[in-house]
């Protein structure tokens, strides 16, 4: 199991590298969609709330894992269809080109 | 099986990073947000054929209930609304996170390694803190409490206790999970909860970017360390990312306040400041719309501030009409976007794509500074701490902030409705230079005359 955990901080610790690399490269221009993107991303909990919701026990856990699916499933759903809102409003201007 | 799941959870990680790189660009950024939900798409699917998963119902009537909210609160949202969505939004995952780790613990109580009960508890404090600070936050930007600094005697003294608390009963159930576990890790939630709204009630209404940004790497973060309890990797890799994103946003909004995270969070700055002392004192050029219209039409080229002043009067689309006249004018025309001109990074370059600005005409500051000087008029509607040259000076609030430097322009043009400082509370000469026009009024009603005015001369 203690493998198993440092193989984890590996992962996450290079992630947070590979993070700084790719968000330092976003333009101010796209913040809020890299916000708002960034937020639906991290909706990918719902993941985790699909395992506890559909484990077939009845009681507390599965009304708990019920509850965070809805919530995960708002901020992924919400946050893609919004940046992809925001997003389809930049445009170029016409004439140059 | 497994092996099967976990390639394909690879394949999902893959997708959200080659997302990410896409958001570099505003032409392929579209793409790069359809990459990541294709990746959020093939992790859930594939999460379906887990052994664990055995009964569909509450999965089916869960993503409906929250699909189904969350469509319609994209399709819904105003653009100047979008601070306060996002941090809702943040909410939602901070608390998702924490239910997930519950719901783990107690399916599981008595199997938890030393490793998993320390991220079991991390993940309920940041999740539950992410969760009570950014609905505090959301109260604020919507105006449902009030924006300015909540703070009261013996404030840190009573946080302070409240922390360590948190850490005794962590702890505790690091110590001993089997022994009163599900009594500590509620104990922990509900001081979590506390500790999220202490943390975000004392900061004023204006430090919000930053508030937002930070609770966007928390949300993250509580989504990475979930990750480390149920044991899988995409929630760990995609959780770092976001978490790394609202870092150096948060770092960013900092800088361009000149304001350390420290000062943001337990400074309270922003109370009401009884400012304007010096109006009146010192002359002021005043303009008509008309004669602002004049000096437009004879400017080689322009460029405009625009603040949240300009988005607060709902004025965007009168100053875009105004600007399209001036273009069959010939007349070049750039906008002049400081970091913090909206409510969130980047808020103000959303607000003006959808009033059609061409984003190749929305500069940021550091791309823009240098033509101020080879300008012929800078029009400013709606900024004011932005653009005070005090920012360069020693011993006032704003010493030090990175401002536009609109004073280098042959002339300009404030619209504006009063002399009255800006949040800062800092008087701004710039109203007094000689080469300023003040045009005082409404944003909208302003920016309108100066266009029917162009348009009976061009």
């Amino acid at each position: 199991m203690d493998g198993g955990l440092i193989v984890s901080i590996y992962v996450f610790v290079l992630a947070i590298f590979a993070g700084f690399e790719l968000i330092n490269r976003v333009p101010p221009l796209l913040h809020t969609p890299l916000m708002s993107g960034a937020n639906a991303i991290s909706g990918i909990t719902l993941v985790g709330a699909l395992i506890s919701a559909g484990a077939g026990e009845s009681g507390l856990s599965t009304i708990l894992g019920f509850l965070a699916i809805i919530f995960a499933t708002i901020n992924v759903v919400g946050g893609f269809l919004v940046t992809d809102r925001m997003l389809e409003m930049f445009k170029k201007e016409d004439k140059k080109k | 099986m497994n092996l099967l799941i976990n390639i394909f959870y690879l394949v999902s990680i893959s997708l959200f990073i080659l997302g990410l790189k896409d958001l570099s660009s505003p032409k392929t950024a579209r793409r790069g947000n359809l990459l990541s939900m294709l990746a959020m798409f093939i992790a859930v699917v594939v999460t379906l054929f887990d052994k664990q998963i055995i009964d569909y119902y509450y999965i089916i009537a869960g993503v409906i209930i929250g699909g189904g909210i969350g469509l319609v609160t994209a399709k819904k949202v105003k653009m100047t609304a979008m601070p306060q969505m996002v941090a809702l939004f943040n909410a939602f995952g901070g608390i998702a996170s924490a239910l997930v780790v519950l719901a783990q613990f107690i399916r599981y109580p008595d199997q938890l390694t030393v490793s998993g009960s320390v991220t079991t508890v991390l993940t309920m404090f940041i999740g539950m803190l992410t969760f009570t600070g950014s609905v505090v936050a959301f109260a604020k930007l919507q105006e449902l409490i009030k924006s300015a600094p909540v703070v009261f005697p013996g404030f840190k003294v009573v946080n302070l206790l409240f922390h360590l608390a948190i850490l005794v009963l962590m702890v505790l159930f690091v110590i001993n999970p089997e022994k009163s576990g599900i009594k500590d890790l509620l104990g922990l939630l509900i001081l979590s909860s506390i500790v999220g709204i202490t943390l975000v009630i004392p900061i004023g209404g204006a430090d919000m970017p930053v508030v937002i940004a930070l609770l966007n790497s928390y949300s993250g973060l509580a989504a990475a360390a979930s990750g480390f309890v149920i044991g899988n990797y995409v929630l760990i890799v995609s959780g770092a990312i976001v978490g790394a994103s609202g870092l150096i946003l948060t770092n960013l909004m900092c800088k361009a306040m000149n304001r350390s995270l420290t000062n943001v969070l337990f400074g309270a700055v922003g109370q009401e400041i009884s400012g304007g002392e010096h109006a009146g004192k010192k002359p002021v050029t005043r303009y008509t719309p008309v004669d602002a219209a004049m000096i437009l039409e004879n400017a080689q080229s322009v460029i405009i501030v625009p603040g949240y002043g300009l988005a607060v009067a709902q004025a965007q689309y009168a100053l875009q009409d105004m600007v399209e006249l001036l273009k069959k004018n010939n007349t070049e025309v750039s906008y002049a976007i400081h970091p913090v001109a909206g409510r969130m990074p980047g808020h103000m370059n959303v607000l003006l794509a959808e009033a059609n600005v061409p984003y190749d005409l929305l500069k940021d500051m550091d791309e823009i500074n240098e033509e101020f000087q080879t300008t012929d008029v800078v029009l400013v509607v709606g900024a004011n701490d932005v653009i005070n040259p005090a920012a360069r000076e020693k011993g006032n609030p704003l010493s030090g902030m990175p401002i536009l430097n609109v004073d280098q322009a042959q002339s300009i043009i404030i619209i504006k409705r009063s002399l009255s400082p800006g949040f800062a509370g800092v008087d701004n000469e710039l109203f007094y230079d000689p080469k300023t026009m003040m045009v005082f009024g409404d944003a909208k009603d302003m920016l309108m005359k100066i266009g029917s005015s162009l348009k009976k001369d061009i």
